[in-house]
């Protein structure tokens, strides 16, 4: 099996995997890294949402090999201390019902944070509608992106 | 103010010290003494798993153990609340931790039917007022003052008269030396600081964080992966199986079959994904092969020719039925459900000799072991159960079939190993929300009264598909609620609201068809009938009138009922269900040609509100949930194979289909009933009595979004039928709704 350096949260990390695994298999399996979630593998729910190099993509169907020099952040990589205004913001509106889609929610709206910090809430809409919460917690999801973005 | 009894033997006491360990702790629930408890500290305590307690250590740090599956119903957060609350603990020094199944030590070790708080609300108050009672009792001891000059704030014993003040945790050891009191106070409601608050979910930093909480996330160093693959159809088994492909792909350790599953048994997901893609299974005929056009038909002869199991009968229906000035009948259908937890089920098992280890996400850790015991043939208690937290479970995991895969699994390999399910698993795995088709028939009297009412339920594995003691019951005098079940391979379980997710957008939209024909506002046709419950009611009650009344009021006074606004349609519902009674009315206009619905406002009587953010969360969800199904959703099938397979084809609803909510509470002080489902039921009648007034159309069927008269590129639908006077405004009951809590 090839082996891929890939550089994750900042930190290098070699993995022996076939060439289509996908990243999200790479962070569960290989990197025990399970903030990214598995909620359909076909790029319908955003709930393995990781950002490469800024840019919000959906692990379930990036194969490793496609990351060459990228640059991957995931959720437990977003911020040091669990204080990005986005996860403040979480809390702060008390976002999670059953919790298992928000990391992918989290990290979908801070990669439109990141590209566009004054998002309007048919902006936030949009971009978040990609993401599917089955608890129906959206209201709070999207207050919780606006809030966030007043404090950025 | 309530007083209690409580024997000795209900609490456990912690009279050892290690390593600045627990102090005081007692049993919520258990009815059996143990061996004082010697514990390192609250972390090791939860992880030896053996028992229920709270306790509180010398800095002050209060531990409560949360005995209830977690899925998203804030149970972690509502339990420690109540204890908390009664405690007078200082909220930011409790620290809430999950309990393994524990059946010696806790009760209702189960998350389903909205039942959590309802059951342990006395029991969570006296083990809070207990504990405070034991310190007010050490630090009178301390200071040899009357116990009755004392109060507590905030995790303080106070006596104002000397000045002197002292913290939970440095009394906590001398007040665990003390008699337990037989009888404990409550607090007065108006003194409540947590209960009614909004206060967060204690699990946040963690899921914002990525931590590992959920099954799924589980992993044990030397532990084995594995996928299933079961039959494609629904009454279909094995034929032969062919896996030497797929055990020489990398990775695979071995292919198992047992039952109709084949195991893929590897170390890592996605080569075990691809080696199941080449696995060469046959299957065969193993019953009934159905298909969603045949239980079409199936349902209409059924209403007709089926043998009904009688529910319920008041009066003499033929004789109404005859005698009537006029005859309403209608019927509906609604399609087989996912539930599509977002965390597709897993389970890890590791069956030794000496017993089995079971760790994941289940709303029954109980029957998850009693399953296992028989499936291993040893005692249960040979057996532990962690549960993790559950990403959804919405009844899904009320069923204990993937954990006993595991378990079986397991005991073949004799090793330890997580059985994950794909998404496509899950949503062809079975176990749905049944199919149902009803009929309902009314008669009315010359002057529109109902003298008759009639209800037949068909469900495909439904089980009973009616709540015959439900509104209308015990409103008409002449009733027949009746059910046919036909017994399908397709199998079925319990869906978040079982029965009433359905039932009650048929019986709502039925009303208002009655109504309409009667000539009565919606509302207060309904209105009239609760009275005639109120004054003059026709056998068995199941639900209180009163309450039906007051949400009714209050959602017809927030939402500005019969206000007139242009391309606005409202539409109501008022459902009863897990003890909580919730009115709701929704506002449509329509967009190209089709239903959006832009608003709904809830009304809820639940008793008590616990948590007001987490209430609120659960009214907002269940409209969501109940709007989405409603709207969006269904699962078909071709040859028993279920045709939607993963979110490409199962639709369910997304962020910019969603209305704007406004959530209120009756304000009553009624012990607490359930939330995690009440507000789903009523939002499909809701919607589909403002999508009939939007377009003089009444939707039978769901998805609504299926009907012909909204996919075809039709010429705009007919405005709303005739204008329908308001309500009359009815007098409240005295207890209810002495102010409503706003969103
Ligand atoms: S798991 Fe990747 S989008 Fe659903
Ligand atoms: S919080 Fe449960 S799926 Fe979003």
């Amino acid at each position: 099996m090839p082996k891929y350096n890939i550089q994750v949260n900042g930190k290098n990390q070699e993995v022996d995997v076939a060439e289509d695994t996908p990243l999200l298999w790479v962070l569960r399996d290989s990197l025990h890294l399970v903030g990214t979630k598995y909620g359909c593998g076909i790029a319908q729910c955003g709930a393995c949402t990781v950002h490469l190099d800024g840019a919000a993509v959906r692990s379930c169907m990036f194969p490793v090999s496609a990351i060459g020099t990228g640059k991957i952040t995931t959720i437990e990589g977003l911020s040091e201390k669990g204080d990005h205004p986005l996860q403040v913001a979480w809390n702060e509106v008390d976002v999670p019902q059953c919790g298992y889609c928000q990391s992918g929610q989290i990290m979908t709206a801070a990669a439109l944070l990141a590209e566009n910090p004054k998002p309007t809430m048919n902006q936030i809409v949009d971009t978040m509608h990609g993401n599917i919460c089955r608890c129906g917690a959206y209201h709070r999801i999207r207050e919780a992106v606006k809030l966030a973005s007043t404090k950025i | 103010m309530s007083t209690v009894n409580k024997s000795r033997r209900d609490f456990l006491k912690l009279t050892s010290l290690t390593g600045g360990g627990l102090l005081l702790g007692f049993s919520w629930f258990s009815a059996e003494a143990k061996a004082p408890i010697v514990a390192a500290a609250p972390e090791a305590a939860a992880t030896l798993g053996f028992n229920s307690y709270l306790s509180i250590a010398p800095d002050g740090l209060i531990t409560i153990l949360s005995p209830n599956p977690e899925l998203g119903q804030n149970i972690m957060t509502s339990f420690p609340m109540i204890v908390a609350e009664e405690l007078d603990a200082d909220w930011t020094k409790v620290k809430v931790l999950q309990a393994p199944l524990d059946t010696k030590a806790f009760e209702r070790q189960v998350t389903g039917g909205s039942g959590a708080v309802p059951h342990s609300w006395k029991l969570l108050r006296n083990a809070g007022a207990t504990a405070r009672a034991m310190l007010m009792g050490a630090a009178a001891a301390r200071w040899t003052v009357p116990v009755e000059e004392l109060t507590t704030s905030d995790g303080f014993v106070i006596h104002a008269k000397t000045s002197k003040k002292a913290g939970y945790g440095e009394l906590a050891e001398e007040a665990s030396k003390l008699p337990v009191p037989k009888e404990v106070k409550w607090k007065d409601r108006k003194d409540f600081k947590l209960i009614g608050k909004e206060i967060k979910n204690v699990a946040n930093h963690d899921i914002v964080t990525g931590a590992p909480l959920f099954g799924l996330d589980f992993y044990r160093e030397g532990m084995l992966q594995a996928m299933i693959q079961r039959p494609p159809a629904f009454g279909m088994k094995i034929k032969s199986v062919d896996a030497e492909a797929a055990k020489a792909m990398p990775g695979i350790i071995n292919v198992v079959t047992f039952k109709n599953n084949v195991a893929v048994v590897g170390k890592s997901t996605w080569e075990i994904i691809k080696a199941r893609r080449v696995l060469k299974v046959e299957y065969e005929k193993d019953g009934n092969i159905e298909s969603t056009d045949d239980h079409n038909t199936l349902f209409k002869s059924l209403l007709d020719t089926g043998t009904p199991t009688v529910r319920r009968k008041d009066g003499d229906v033929e004789t109404a039925f005859k005698n009537a000035a006029k005859v309403i009948r209608s019927e509906y259908q609604c399609p087989f459900l996912s539930h599509s937890p977002m965390e597709p089920q897993n389970f890890f098992a590791h069956v030794r000799e000496d017993g089995a280890e079971l760790i994941g996400p289940t709303q029954v850790p109980g029957a998850a072991r009693s399953d296992a015991a028989k499936l291993l043939g040893i005692p249960e208690d040979k057996i532990t159960v962690q549960i993790t937290r559950l990403g959804g479970g919405f009844g899904r995991r009320l069923k204990t079939d993937y954990s006993n895969e595991a378990v079986e699994l397991s005991s073949i390999l004799k090793a330890p190993v997580k059985v994950s399910w794909t998404r496509e698993d899950d949503m062809t795995g079975g176990s749905y929300r049944p199919a149902v088709r009803y009929r309902f028939e009314a008669a009315l009297d010359a002057s529109g009264n109902m003298i008759g009412y009639k209800c037949r339920g068909v469900g495909i594995n439904s089980g009973n598909p009616t709540r015959e003691n439900n509104f209308p019951a015990a409103a008409v005098e002449n009733l027949l609620i009746e059910s046919v079940e036909h017994r399908s391979p397709i199998t079925t379980g319990a869906w978040r609201a079982p029965i009433t997710n359905f039932l009650a957008f048929a019986e709502q939209s039925f009303l208002d068809e009655v109504a309409e024909a009667s000539g009565k506002d919606p509302i207060q046709f309904r209105l009239d009938l609760l009275q005639k419950v109120k004054t003059t009611p026709v056998g068995t009650v199941g639900y209180s009138p009163d309450r039906m009344i007051a949400v009714t009021n209050l959602a017809v006074e927030k939402s500005k009922w019969g206000v007139k606004k242009p391309g606005v349609s409202q539409g109501f519902s008022v459902y009863f269900s897990h003890r909580s009674y919730v009115a709701q009315v929704a506002e449509v206009v329509m967009k190209n040609n089709k239903p959006s619905v832009t608003k709904v406002w809830a009304a809820c009587d639940c008793g008590e509100v616990v948590n007001l953010s987490g209430a609120r969360q659960q009214v907002m969800g269940g409209i969501v949930d109940g709007m989405g199904h409603a709207m969006f959703s269904k699962l078909t099938f071709k040859e028993g194979e279920p045709q939607e397979k993963n979110f490409d084809t199962y639709r369910l609803i997304r962020m910019r289909e969603i209305p704007e909510v406004e959530t209120y509470f009756v304000d009553n002080g009624i012990d607490p009933t359930g939330l995690g489902e009440p507000a789903l039921p009523p939002t499909g009648g809701a919607i589909a009595n403002a999508i009939y007034k939007a377009t003089g159309k009444r939707v039978k069927s769901q998805p609504f979004l299926d009907d012909p008269v909204f996919t075809a590129k039709a010429a705009p639908l007919r405005a709303a039928p005739k204008k329908v006077v308001p309500p009359k405004k009815t007098k409240l009951p005295p207890s209810s709704l002495k102010k409503s809590k706003v969103q």
